[in-house]
């Protein structure tokens, strides 16, 4: 079939291909910018449905507190465990509690909570707008006046910027708690000389540096969860791959923002 | 009551998907208090035309005017402010909130628009729910825990809830017996009469057509092939009309179906 085709004719065939797939990348992110301009510009503007916030705090913050509070747990006792086999071949112990504290609160807690909280929150906001979506609710919406972007969208990323941060902020102290645990229950140490290890190198910058990134990680999320949803193709395939897209790209976007934010705030 | 302003104005409606051309330059007047229905085939755009005037699909090409005003590229911002409040309408599949429960679904454009508190929007849905043959205790209700039927009553009293001027009603007795069916139809027919509402409805139901219509529509491979008074219907001597309400397999509409 290709003999009978000229090169030029491939040649263009080629081109086309190149261009189809060029101007529907240049669409997509045309569409993504819209959608996040729009976002963010409704949190600003009045009316506020200050219901829907709330709700979305509760579902955001409280409900993930299960999820983060167990991953902080194991985080902090498997680092000790881990950086006792290491650091224990120096004799080094005394850096085992700075190390996890640091490590926690700058990356661990964000990093991981972050990712966890994409899993839960990501995926049910875009399988919950989705299926709105589809069933025509989000019309529906419109016709009684009312911006999806401002009843639905605006209310879950003010919920993910705030609640990010203090689950975040949970996170830590239960990360470190665990990591105590195992240190003085089970490698014996004394828990005095562990706390004050703990404290004597850790610096606000290191605390804050991690909630600031829980923030954006929060955007992340509910902004990936809320357009994959709004977005989302027909029917119950269309709402499952909208779900699965939300996570997946909330959790790549989170390990990438995570290594210029660092890159920000720790690289001088 | 009658004036030259119509309350709404489509011209030259186009509107395609992908290649499929659903709607193709459709032209349509609807004048104040008047009860309009539009027929046609299955698939051939009357749910997509409502949608094109409401702005929830946007047209590729023509005008819709409301009031005289051109609201095909309104904004979305002014569109909710200015425009929407005019509306109401009834889904086809009834696109109820599903995480609210039915009195909070009727009552969400009087608290919405109208800023009326809480427990008196629940008494006004109780009403309105009533109208549609409802009783109270729907009305803590989720609405999966309806009926079809109930659902699309539902629906319609939400519809209904804040009296807007120009009422959308897409199928609205699909789904309900003959009596619940004859109810709904005789509350269209008050909500135009009483209320002075511009009413377009869909249905397939001629019971509902000879009840509800002031004018009637056919559409037809995304044109208005017909447009009368409802009292016309019958001698309208257009074959694709008769088809229709006679409901024949043998006409100028051909069905996409084998035929063996
Ligand atoms: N969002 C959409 N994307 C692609 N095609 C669509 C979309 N909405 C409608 N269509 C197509 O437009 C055509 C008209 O659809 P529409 O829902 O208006 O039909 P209808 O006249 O309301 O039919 P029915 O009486 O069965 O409700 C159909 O062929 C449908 O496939
Ligand atoms: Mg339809």
């Amino acid at each position: 079939m290709d003999a009978t085709r000229s090169p030029a004719a491939l040649l263009l065939d080629f081109c086309q291909g190149i261009g189809t797939v060029l101007l529907q990348f240049c669409q997509g992110t045309g569409q993504f910018a819209w959608f996040t301009l729009q976002s963010v510009s409704h949190i600003f503007r009045p009316p506020f449905y200050w219901r829907n916030l709330v709700r979305q705090l509760i579902e955001v913050g409280y409900y993930s507190l299960p999820v983060v509070g167990l991953t902080a747990i194991f985080t902090g006792m498997v680092l000790v465990l881990q950086s006792y086999t290491g650091f224990s071949r120096f004799s080094a112990e005394s850096a085992i509690a700075s190390v996890v504290v640091l490590s926690i609160t700058r990356e661990l807690g964000p990093v991981l909570g972050g990712l966890m909280v994409a899993g839960r929150i990501g995926a049910a906001f875009a399988a919950e707008i989705g299926t709105m979506k589809v069933t025509e609710q989000i019309d529906a919406l419109r016709t009684l006046s009312t911006s999806p972007f401002k009843y639905l969208v605006a209310p879950r990323l003010v919920a993910g910027i705030i609640m990010l941060p203090c689950l975040v902020l949970v996170a830590d102290i239960i990360g470190v708690f665990g990591g105590y645990l195992v240190a003085v229950y089970r490698l014996d140490f004394n828990p005095h000389t562990y706390l004050q290890n703990t404290w004597s190198f850790l610096q606000n910058m290191d605390v804050i540096s991690g909630l600031v990134k829980a923030a954006v990680f929060g955007f992340i999320i509910t902004l990936m969860g809320c357009y994959h949803g709004y977005n989302s193709g027909k029917g119950a395939e269309g709402v499952g791959v909208a779900t699965t897209n939300a996570v997946v790209s909330a959790s790549i976007l989170i390990l990438l923002t995570n290594y210029f934010l660092t890159g920000l705030f720790f690289a001088h | 009551m009658e004036t030259n302003q119509p309350k709404i104005q489509v011209q030259g409606l186009t509107k395609k998907f992908g290649k499929k051309v659903v709607l193709n330059g459709i032209d349509l007047d609807v004048m104040p208090g008047e009860s309009l229905v539009v027929i046609g085939g299955s698939g051939t755009g009357k749910s997509v035309l409502i949608k094109c005037i409401l702005g929830l699909l946007n047209p590729d090409a023509g005008t819709v005017k409301i009031d005289g005003i051109d609201v095909t590229h309104m904004s979305a911002r002014r569109r909710e402010k200015e425009v929407m409040h005019k509306f109401g309408m009834l889904f086809q599949g009834g696109a109820l909130f599903d995480s609210m429960r039915v009195w909070e679904n009727v009552s969400f454009g009087l608290t919405t628009l109208k800023n009326i508190p809480a427990a008196e929007a629940k008494d006004i849905a109780i009403a309105k729910l009533a109208d549609v043959g409802l009783k109270p205790d729907v009305a803590d209700l989720f609405p999966a825990e309806l009926s079809g039927g109930m659902q699309k009553r539902v629906a319609l009293a939400r519809a209904i809830a804040t009296d807007p001027e120009i009422i959308f009603f897409d199928e609205p007795t699909t789904g309900l017996d003959p009596i619940m069916a004859d109810v709904i139809n005789h509350l269209i027919v008050e909500c135009v009469q009483k209320l002075g509402a511009t009413a377009v409805t869909i249905t397939h139901d001629m019971a509902s057509v000879r009840k509800i219509a002031r004018h009637v529509a056919m559409l037809h491979q995304g044109h208005i092939i017909w447009y009368g008074p409802a009292s016309q219907i019958d001698h309208s001597g257009n074959a694709y009309v008769d088809q229709f309400i006679h409901g024949r397999m043998e006409g100028p509409i051909e069905m996409a179906v084998r035929r063996d």
